[in-house]
């Protein structure tokens, strides 16, 4: 059972910036209905990819200076990291196929 | 899949509170019921943080749980849900065929409920900055724009709620409007007036959206004269109207100038055994409850078709 891990400020370059493995970050809020929706998809690719790509999710109300960095202005918004650089960015709700072709895309 | 084709007594394309009402009613009838939904089942509303009028829930509810608890309730009735983008229907006598990426569909009748979208400005750099400073709901992307200027276009209803939304974040709101009143009601226009960090421009269109990696400035240009200006600006918020998404139906339905579906009082289409509940429907006031009443109208008339 792999499930998507909070990640602040503090931890952010920790664990996802000197990962080693490609990391999922879902950029989220609790009035973010469309984030709602994302969050039980991200949970099923969670466990999908288990071993091969960590899950991570920052919550921009209380991470604001991580969403800035990385120039988050519209949630949902799922960066996929490799090698700590971003190399993937979602913004919106996408349906499970839709996230895993991005995914298997940034892996390949 | 083997070439066969999935049979439905009901196929609903659209997952917002039209469709979901819609499925509750058909599929609590026993009649088979698939509702197809593109992208997120709840449609719109989902981005409603919170909904205060509709009937039952005096605290208000987000859309995220209304539409959820929708769909909880027709899938307790039976209805199936599907994940695809319809790509066309075809009328063959009596049977309505659905094709999709994932196959075909038929049914012997269909309620189409699959709303509406923003319009866009379509304007030179709007789809290559949206998600990075061009917005189509304030209410979602507003907090991103604290103390950062912003421009809302449009003058409806929808463009004053979102600007007086903005000035809760954003440090000026300039509205830009290509006419020179308002078509927002009374009330709206006086609060917008009033508000000291709106700023309206008048008969005005923009013409460019334009930045480095974000949005960083619009050009704008006076509808009588011409003449261009350039204004710093964060993030552009576009509020100019809906478009049916109805651009696969036009051989078949008779849709108004506005693209919506012509229908009559048991949202019945041009074409018998074809309903369209929503904002997709001609005349829709917009509203969840509008919206849940015409699914349950199409629903009973979908009925009463199949029964016939």
């Amino acid at each position: 059972m792999s499930k998507p891990v909070a990640v602040t400020e503090a931890d952010f370059d920790q664990t996802v910036i000197k990962a080693k493995m490609p990391v999922l970050v879902d950029f989220w809020a609790a009035w973010c209905g469309p984030c709602r929706m994302v969050a039980p998809v991200v949970d099923e690719l969670a466990e999908d990819y288990d071993g091969k790509v960590s899950f991570c999710k920052v919550n921009v109300d209380e991470n604001p200076k991580v969403a800035s960095k990385f120039g988050i202005m519209s949630i949902p918004t799922l960066i996929i990291f490799k090698n700590g650089k971003p190399v993937s960015n979602i913004v919106g709700f996408r349906p499970k196929d839709e996230l895993k072709k991005s995914l298997d895309a940034a892996l390949g | 899949m083997g070439g066969s084709k999935k049979k439905y007594d009901v196929v609903v394309i659209g997952g917002g509170p039209a469709g979901l009402s819609a499925g509750i009613y058909t599929s609590r009838a026993r009649l088979s019921t698939l509702l197809i939904e593109k992208g997120m089942v709840g449609g719109q509303i989902v981005n409603a943080e919170q909904v205060e009028n509709y009937p039952g829930f005096s605290e208000g509810i987000s859309g995220f749980d209304l539409t959820q608890s929708m769909h909880r309730q027709a899938t307790k009735f039976g209805m199936e849900t599907l994940n695809a983008d319809v790509i066309g229907i075809g009328v063959n006598g009596e049977q309505k065929v659905v094709k999709t990426a994932q196959g075909d569909f038929v049914a012997r009748a269909l309620i189409i409920a699959g709303g509406s979208e923003r319009q866009k400005l379509d304007i030179p750099g709007e789809a290559e900055f949206t998600g990075k400073g061009v917005s189509y709901c304030a209410t979602c992307d507003g907090a991103f724009f604290r103390e950062k200027p912003v421009a809302v276009v449009g003058g409806g209803d929808a463009a004053l709620t979102e600007a007086l939304h903005l000035t809760r974040f954003a440090s000026k709101v300039t509205v830009i409007h290509r006419r020179h009143e308002l078509r927002a009601t009374r009330i709206l226009q006086e609060k917008a007036l009033a508000e000291p960090k709106i700023e309206l421009l008048w008969d005005t269109t923009v013409e460019e959206v334009a930045g480095g990696n974000f949005v960083d400035r619009i050009t704008v240009s006076h509808v009588t004269g011409g003449e261009k200006a350039v204004i710093d600006i964060a993030g552009v918020f576009v509020s100019i109207g809906f478009k049916p998404n109805t651009d696969y139906l036009k051989s078949i339905l008779t849709l108004d100038k506005t693209g919506a579906i012509v229908v009559d009082e048991n949202m019945a289409t041009v074409v018998p055994g074809i309903f369209a509940a929503g904002d997709i429907r001609s005349n829709s006031i917009r509203q969840v409850i509008s919206a849940a009443g015409d699914g349950a109208i199409a629903a009973v008339s979908a009925g009463k078709y199949i029964g016939e």
